[in-house]
């Protein structure tokens, strides 16, 4: 079934697809005509309405704009139940997520597993831990996933060809992927100092790579100055509105994990500052549709040191966040010098009685280890910073030892080898011999070989 | 004279000119002749106390102001200034 409509301003009809996939359950109420649930783009700041269209910022204050729902419409038909009822991925809970139609791009992203990870919890002295663990999101191993599955979701109802992003890796290699399977063309702008793993884990999706000569935040300017010249879908520009929303996802699935309840305390790794303040809002749609309970819950950002404007703003009790200029961490996913969500992220600590936490590279790294050892979760450079991040935060008491915390991770450690290359010992190479075996591995008669 | 790259959301004020010519020793007096060029301008960048804007970037030759001399920064014939919005990424 297709059917057309006239954006205004657009001056001819856009073709937009509809029903290109099974409809999800309970969804006939969304299935051709514009969405009842998504009203409009508005200015997080002085509350301008705007057409759902591929804008980002408002005309008056260049506040960003995010999108408006009819939540006493969502609440009529959501349900606990509905939402069980669904498949298992991100799109189960689509009343609240940006687009009109039916989800056309990454139906399968998402409901990764919250994993209990209690010899973890024992290791960082706290009485109960959960992982959320994205690493092993559908296709391209990280939370980046959620939000091109909406970006791109949307751009196809407003009938974009060509997307496209500024990214530190994980962004480009799921705008690659995703784009890939929707026959979109692409192009991904990255810094060129980026790990091989996420250069190659986009340039294999055939998608046009362009590496640029500078930090991420002269990428991000770049590709606004592109974005405003051409007529191209930048998922995290000028579709940003829609994109943000994706990583809301993180925070549902939490919810509904844990047994429709709030975590006490979330760990959330920040560049820009934008998933912790979508799982901040994911949090509050959740109370105010009634799907769980009033509780007190506590969200935490985590960054690197060697870039933590977010984190040093926070700490000095101050919303004014100082851009870093030249970012210096391994945790290069997480290097924005200059993060756009950064007064809002703070905002979002600030009125859940969190705080904000950063740690070295050698932390990072001992990060990286104590997830994979003690819980057998194989995380990139940000998933170390979340770990060490919370690992002080506890150490500190702002975490209580006797309360139960989420780490949010983000990414798979094979993208970011680079970081823990020859930190982690090397294997023992011997010949195919059992004599060899028993006396340079495993010796029944020694004890202490045996342990090892 | 310096040229200037104006943003999609300003573009109603410049005629639909994505860059447009502007004179100034510093970035406080090219807004100000940009906003006599282009009535309104000046407000939709700057705050009341004509500071820029918390959401939006202004670069001289792809270096923020914010870590050169904010509106101080000085402004040479050839230069490249671009009024970006904040973006998020990753």
């Amino acid at each position: 079934m297709r059917g057309s409509l006239r954006l205004p301003g657009a001056g001819f009809p856009i073709v937009v697809k509809w029903l290109k996939t099974e409809p999800l359950a309970g969804s006939e109420l969304v299935m051709d005509k514009p969405s009842p649930f998504f009203s409009n783009l508005k200015c997080r700041e002085c509350g301008q309405l705007y057409p759902k269209q591929a804008i980002h910022v408002c005309d008056f204050d260049f506040g960003p704009l995010e999108a408006d729902y009819d939540y006493a419409a969502i609440k009529s038909v959501l349900t606990r139940e509905l939402i069980e009822s669904r498949p298992k991925s991100m799109w189960r809970y689509r009343e609240l997520l940006p687009i009109d139609g039916e989800p056309s791009v990454g139906m399968q992203v998402g409901f990764t597993p919250l994993v209990k990870a209690d010899r973890l919890a024992k290791a960082l002295g706290i009485r109960e831990l959960y992982i959320k663990n994205d690493t092993v999101n559908y296709p391209t191993l990280s939370f980046k996933d959620r939000v091109v599955s909406v970006a791109l979701s949307r751009a196809c109802e407003l009938g974009f060809k060509v997307v496209a992003c500024a990214s530190t890796g994980n962004l480009a290699n799921s705008v690659a992927a995703n784009a890939a399977s929707a026959g979109l063309k692409s192009y991904v702008l990255i810094p060129a100092d980026l790990e091989q793993g996420k250069v190659l884990g986009s340039l294999v999706y055939g998608t046009n790579v362009i590496s640029i000569h500078g930090a991420y935040d002269q990428v991000n300017r770049l590709c606004s100055e592109i974005a405003g010249k051409y007529g191209w879908g930048f998922v995290n520009v000028n579709l940003r509105p829609y994109y943000a929303e994706g990583s809301k996802t993180m925070g549902f699935e939490i919810a509904e994990q844990l047994g429709w309840q709030l975590p006490q305390h979330t760990v959330v790794p920040m560049a820009s500052g934008s998933l912790l303040t979508k799982i901040h809002k994911s949090y509050k749609e959740f109370l105010e549709l009634g799907l769980v309970e009033h509780s007190p819950f506590k969200i935490y950002g985590a960054q690197a040191t060697g870039c933590a404007p977010i984190s040093h703003a926070m700490k000095r009790g101050t919303d004014i966040v100082k851009p870093v200029p030249k970012p210096d961490t391994i945790a290069k996913s997480l290097a924005i010098g200059t993060p756009a969500d950064g007064y809002y992220a703070i905002h979002s600590m600030k009125q859940t009685g969190g705080c904000a936490e950063d740690c070295t590279d050698e932390e990072i790294v001992e990060g990286i280890r104590l997830l994979a050892e003690y819980a057998g979760i194989f995380a990139e450079t940000a998933g170390g910073v979340t770990v060490a991040c919370a690992k002080k935060l506890i150490a500190s008491g702002q975490i209580p030892a006797g309360d139960s915390a989420v780490l949010c991770i983000t990414g798979h450690g094979l993208k970011t080898q680079e970081a823990i290359n020859g930190k982690c010992g090397v294997p023992r190479t011997i010949n195919p011999s059992l004599r060899e075996f028993e006396e340079q591995v495993y010796n029944p008669d020694n004890a202490s070989a045996a342990a090892q | 004279m310096p040229s200037v790259l104006i943003p999609t959301p300003l573009r109603k004020l410049t005629n639909e000119l994505d860059t447009v010519q502007a004179a100034g020793a510093n970035i406080s007096e090219l807004l100000e002749n940009l906003d006599k060029a282009f009535p309104g301008l000046k407000n939709r960048v700057c705050d009341e106390n004509g500071t820029v804007r918390r959401f939006v970037n202004v670069y001289v030759n792809g270096e923020d102001i914010r870590f050169l001399k904010e509106n101080a920064t000085e402004i040479k014939e050839n230069d490249e200034i671009s009024i970006v919005p904040a973006i998020a990424g990753g």
